[in-house]
């Protein structure tokens, strides 16, 4: 129930713009990848890319090749819809769905794969999917109640119920904890050890310490000015990356010299 | 040349922390929007207190039930007059609007914010707010000469496919003046105040909620039922509110359309039927003291019916404000 990313020289487009280029990198399934580098330089853009939710943006197209176990994920035949049931995404600012209870918003994805599934089977995935993101013990007794009314850190850990509530083969996370507090940070990224046993997860973050506790895989990702578009430095694992690394430009964003 | 800058050997005592909890400029302000609020609440009691003060007359002139009676001669000795036909006929038209131009509407505002390609729904927007801007005396005329021969085909297809719900036969054999043409005019007319509300929320809807749906495999159309129409729900409510009060007090396109008649008459594409606001712009010129009192009274209960509308569609929005979309 997790499968391997590979990315052949892949540059993205928004219009006539190009915010990234040449990129190729491999994600092992059952790990944690992060993605760091300073703000612009298409790490998001790349994450996006993975489950083709760049599209929503208008004029936005991806060249190179994407592949989920070998399977172009642009491939002509491919159902982008198909391609972000496969491949999850939790956002940057906690996105529960206001006007629905936690109960419907973790069972939100299920319903619209419309099969007709029994109340205790949604009832099984909603424990299931909650306690999978450490979170059944707080909102046990609240089911019913509007998933907008949780903290900030409950509302993100809501949202990866939702997201693995599909069971999904890869999760990607873009910058899951930039907008939580300290408690509710450490909580994500125990979730996230948790959750490697079963998911392939890709993180896009900021916090280079984040991204040291949670990964195997980190990936550099730099720009060489402004207006030019992003680029991969260097992806190795994660304690190369932060004790010797091959290029200047990570060693100089990794001690703080810039970004 | 050498300047000096001058160092205050003490600061100046204005910058201690002392002082007015509150500045003119905020209780100018403040004094301002509180006597604009007060304004409309003095306005609405002055409309309440004229319409029930001038009507009061003719209800006591009144011989026959004002509720129950569907005559209109408020000017006979004795006075007979009531407002059934009237309610009848005003709700009957502004229900029908609503049924027909409440989805179309919706469904225009939807394909021009998440469907049509950028410069298609600039083109559309920009039709349908023209459309609002049409004068009703336009739509009046138009739904007089031009649309009550096209609809005597549509009325006869109802008579004899569905002639069999009481609403759609038709036994007069004739098609034009009906509360149906009526209805069609007015959905018309409302529907773009429909359409450009719900644009205006429909584009609202944050991007965030939109890539939730998208993200957990939504379609397109899912993702408008997970995240656009709970969003969306109250401003749809509140346009189709706004485009029934509009249906209800519409006055000079139904007065031209329908003839006038106090009868309660179920089969709506035969012609008859009479709305509160038509009656009143048709009667005024030829009304006597009883009958200009007898129609401020209905004029009366027309503003009881807009504000009992109102008021519904706030509760509905409030009812379910612990699950909005505003957070």
């Amino acid at each position: 129930m997790a499968k391997r990313i590979d990315a052949t020289d892949v540059d993205i487009y928004y219009g006539a713009f190009k915010a990234v280029e040449g990129v190729s990198f491999a994600v092992e399934p059952r790990s944690v990848t992060a993605f760091i580098g300073p703000s612009g330089c298409g790490k998001s853009t790349v994450l996006r890319a993975l489950n083709r939710m760049h599209e929503v943006i208008p004029g936005a197209y991806v060249e190179g090749k994407i592949t989920l176990d070998g399977e172009d994920i642009y491939g002509s035949t491919i159902d982008p819809v198909n391609v972000r049931r496969t491949i999850g995404m939790v956002f940057q600012r906690p996105n529960p769905f206001p006007t629905m209870s936690i109960y419907d918003n973790v069972v939100a994805g299920l319903r619209l794969e419309g099969k007709k599934r029994s109340k205790s089977d949604l009832d099984a995935v909603v424990e299931g999917s909650l306690r999978g993101a450490n979170l059944w013990d707080e909102v046990k007794d609240r089911l019913a109640r509007p998933g907008s009314g949780l903290s900030g850190g409950q509302q993100q850990r809501l949202c990866i119920a939702r997201a693995i509530a599909i069971e999904p083969q890869v999760l990607l996370m873009d910058e899951p904890c930039s907008a939580l507090d300290p408690i509710s940070t450490l909580a994500i990224e125990d979730l996230i050890d948790q959750l490697k046993e079963r998911f392939t997860i890709v993180i896009v973050t900021h916090n280079m310490q984040q991204a040291a506790r949670v990964s195997e895989t980190t990936a550099f990702f730099n720009l060489a000015g402004v207006g030019k578009p992003g680029k991969l430095v260097e992806i190795a694992p994660t304690d190369v990356i932060f004790s010797t690394p091959t290029q200047q430009a990570t060693e100089d964003y990794i001690s703080g010299r810039f970004g | 040349m050498s300047t000096q800058i001058e160092h205050p050997a003490t600061p100046s005592p204005t910058v201690g922390i002392e002082g007015s909890a509150v500045r003119r400029g905020d209780r100018v302000f403040q004094g301002l929007s509180r006597t604009a609020g007060i304004f409309i609440l003095v306005t609405m009691a002055a409309i309440a207190a004229f319409l029930i003060w001038k009507a009061i007359p003719s209800l006591q002139a009144n011989t026959a039930n004002f509720f129950t009676t569907s005559e209109w001669f408020p000017d006979q000795k004795p006075s007979v007059f009531g407002i059934a036909a009237l309610t009848f006929g005003t709700l009957m038209t502004a229900l029908i609007a609503m049924i027909l131009a409440v989805p179309v509407g919706i469904g225009i505002a939807l394909f021009i914010a998440h469907y049509a390609p950028p410069r298609l729904a600039s083109v559309l927007g920009f039709v349908t707010d023209l459309l609002a801007a049409v004068p009703s005396i336009i739509f009046g005329m138009w739904g007089l000469q031009f649309l009550t021969p096209q609809m005597e085909g549509l009325g006869k297809w109802l008579n004899d496919y569905l002639g069999f719900i009481p609403l759609f036969r038709n036994d007069s054999g004739q098609y034009s003046k009906s509360i149906l043409i009526a209805s069609v005019v007015l959905a018309i007319m409302v529907l773009p105040t429909v359409s450009a509300i719900s644009r205006e929320v429909f584009v609202q809807v944050p991007r965030a909620h939109i890539e939730a749906a998208l993200a957990l495999g939504a379609t397109r159309w899912e993702m408008v039922r997970l995240s656009v129409f709970p969003f969306a729900r109250p401003g749809m409510i509140s346009a189709s509110m706004l485009g029934l009060g509009r249906a209800l007090g519409e006055t000079i396109a139904v007065a031209l359309i329908l003839s006038a008649s106090y009868t309660i008459n179920w089969q709506i594409s035969e012609p008859g039927g009479n709305t509160f606001a038509a009656n009143i712009a048709l009667r005024w010129n030829e009304a006597g003291d009883v009958g200009l009192s007898a129609l401020v009274a209905s004029g009366l209960v027309l503003f009881v019916i807009t504000l009992v509308v109102n008021m519904a569609a706030r509760l509905i929005i409030a009812r379910r404000s612990e699950f909005s979309g505003a957070n």
